[in-house]
């Protein structure tokens, strides 16, 4: 029942068919999505389909909308119009923590980590959902408890050594310096068991040798457990090296959507970034 | 053993778990000896009593994060209807232990399903808001039970909330009687009872803490945000939180009343809960064995220093916030630490390990 070994021990790079993604279900569908905040229309008509294992970018200036979007896929807010669909289910009117369990995980753009739990606790409180123990087992210390802590620990030590975070396990969170925090966050996602994985500015914050890291990790990420990975983020090398896919957002809406070539080239996403040329105006 | 001994935490644990016992079989042994004050013999079910309220209470506001002041209140609903089934059990159990244990069950249940009702309202607000429904409730609880008659005559069983005095038949005797609280109580508690609370308390609330359900607890305090996206219902767990602490001072209620033979709904005031919390945030936020001495320390020290008089409560603050000051001064932290390694060091040498460290 080891899953995560079972998908860490075999590895298999090479055999990732991206033919074969496309006429799967997509892991995220999102319609149509549009959300107002009293008169203000943060995000509009924001449409993208994410197949199992792409790794796809969300790109925008200050503003755009890119963390609102984040939050109306992860059910933080109700969209005002459109809908959501993981794994091919309406994510509509679900609460956070079922919308997690569809496959959906996070981190955050401001760390949210359990600050005052160890590393290894941190993920196994990312685990929750797949330990099997009754409240009586963990009361009473019944063989269940016993096996399914066993099982946890081992779990959560492997998430941790795959992300290089093992030596920390028995180390606060709150005192990890902040690029090893990241990192947790993202152990912390991948112990949820998702489909797809979301990370807010993931390199935020990083150097750039700390972020050529993160660059391989996100490729391991993908390659070894298989899921789809969605991304924020500003650092462009980043994105125009992991990304397979970019959507560039502006004020609330797509301005642009393609592979990393196209991106760059795109007239709307220089005019978005860099301003209109004077005279063309 | 050698491994569960290295888990901190199972450590931590069996030290809490073995002061309780030693600190019980040495006021035993002294009670059986006859070498304990009058005065003394008085302290222990209600140190008991606290020791479980402020454990329970630790485990909503330093494990959970939620700030109640209403725990009185849940105490007072577990002293009152225990005192209510004791009585009623009176002819059907003859054992007093067994009826003193039905009555602190039913009053941790009372109390529980009590907590659970207010708390589903009450767990959707956030922060100061929670502390603000649960003061209220303590207030409703005292103020309704010093409305409240109960009595049993030739009839049957009678219950009323009244302003004015419930009149029983011929021969009917009160067991709540409204502002007079609880008379004719007969003294089931006894220290060896008291005991068993405390371990029963200390049972569930370790277990709690260092399982799924309390990393998840400790979770949603930290971070709320984090918790919902990882999957954690959060109303659920400060819910069962919530019940379970309110479960524990029923009993610990039940049990104390039964250590008086009358008392009144007073007793259970705003001022006991916030003692109680003082209790919690001296002993540390989170930190079991922190409030089992805290608990024994503060209850003792004011009845100790009853011959002061007018003093009592002006020494009693002095000494609250000395500690404070103490316990949070990051020099005092750094003579502890000396301290502990020293201890540590002494223990690894007399038991001939090597100390588990950096440098293995």
């Amino acid at each position: 029942m080891n899953e995560y070994s079972r998908k860490i021990l075999k590895v298999p790079t090479y055999t990732l068919l991206r033919e074969q993604d496309i006429s799967k279900q997509p892991v995220l569908d999102v319609r149509n999505l549009g959300i107002d905040f009293g008169g203000l229309t943060a995000v509009d008509s924001f449409n993208i389909t994410i197949g199992p294992t792409e790794i796809s970018g969300l790109i925008g200036p200050n503003g755009a909308g890119k963390t609102t979007i984040f939050n109306l896929l992860t059910g933080v807010y109700q969209p005002t119009r459109g809908s959501v669909l993981i794994n091919g289910i309406d994510i509509k009117g679900m609460p956070i923590h079922k919308v997690n369990r569809l496959g959906i995980a996070r981190t955050f753009q401001n760390i949210r980590l359990f600050t005052d739990m160890t590393v290894l606790d941190n993920v196994k409180v990312g685990m929750h959902n797949s330990i099997h123990c009754s409240f009586a087992d963990s009361m009473l210390r019944l063989p269940a408890y016993f096996k399914s802590e066993k099982m946890s620990n081992e779990k959560a030590m492997e998430l941790l050594s795959f992300m290089g975070l093992a030596d920390e396990a028995d180390v606060k969170a709150g005192s990890l310096p902040y690029g090893i925090q990241r990192r947790l966050e993202i152990v912390r996602a991948l112990a949820t068991n998702p489909s797809i994985i979301l990370l807010d500015e993931p390199a935020a914050g990083m150097n750039p040798s700390e972020t050529a890291e993160l660059m391989n990790q996100i490729r391991r990420i993908r390659d070894t457990f298989h899921i789809a990975i969605f991304l924020i983020e500003h650092d462009m090398n980043l994105v125009m090296n992991v990304c397979e896919a970019i959507a560039v957002v502006n004020y609330g809406r797509i301005i642009a959507k393609g592979t990393p070539e196209e991106i760059r080239q795109d007239p709307a996403v220089i005019e978005a970034y860099l301003g209109r040329e004077e005279g063309k105006a | 053993m050698k491994k569960i001994l290295n888990n901190k935490n199972t450590r931590t644990n069996l030290i809490t778990y073995l002061v309780v016992i030693v600190a019980f079989v040495i006021m035993q042994t002294l009670y059986s000896l006859d070498m304990l004050s009058n005065s003394m013999k008085g302290y222990l079910v209600p140190i008991c009593a606290y020791v479980s309220l402020a454990v329970s209470l630790n485990l909503l506001v330093g494990v959970c994060g939620e700030l109640s002041l209403g725990h009185a209140g849940f105490m007072g609903i577990g002293a009152f209807s225990g005192v209510v089934i004791a009585a009623l059990l009176k002819d059907v159990i003859a054992s007093d232990v067994l009826r003193l244990l039905c009555a602190m069950v039913f009053g941790g249940l009372l109390a529980g399903a009590l907590g659970f009702l207010i708390g589903i309202p009450v767990l959707r607000l956030r922060g100061d808001y929670l502390a603000i429904v649960t003061l209220a409730f303590g207030e409703i609880v005292k103020n309704l039970v010093g409305n409240l008659y109960v009595g049993i005559d030739s009839d049957g069983f009678h219950m009323a909330i009244s302003t004015s005095r419930m009149e029983l038949l011929e021969g009917g005797t009160y067991l709540i009687a409204g502002p007079k609280g609880a008379t004719g109580v007969e003294k089931l508690a006894s220290f060896p009872m008291g005991f068993v609370l405390v371990l029963l308390t200390l049972f569930v609330v370790l277990n709690l803490i260092n399982s799924k359900e309390g990393r998840a607890i400790k979770a949603v305090r930290d971070n709320r945000i984090a918790a919902e996206s990882v999957g954690i219902n959060v109303t659920a767990f400060r819910m069962k939180a919530f019940v379970v602490s309110a479960f524990l001072a029923g009993m610990a209620g039940a049990l104390f009343g039964m250590n008086y033979s009358s008392f009144t709904a007073s007793k259970f005031n705003f001022n006991t809960s916030i003692n109680i919390l003082v209790f919690v945030v001296l002993g540390g936020m989170g930190n079991i064995l922190g409030s089992v001495i805290s608990a024994t320390a503060l209850y003792v020290l004011p009845e100790a220093m009853r011959g002061l008089e007018d003093f009592r409560m002006l020494l009693y603050a002095v000494v609250l916030i000395l500690v404070m000051l103490f316990t949070w001064s990051p020099k005092v932290k750094e003579k502890t630490e000396v301290v502990s390694e020293w201890v540590k060091g002494l223990f690894y040498k007399l038991t001939g390990k090597k100390e588990v460290g950096v440098n293995e």
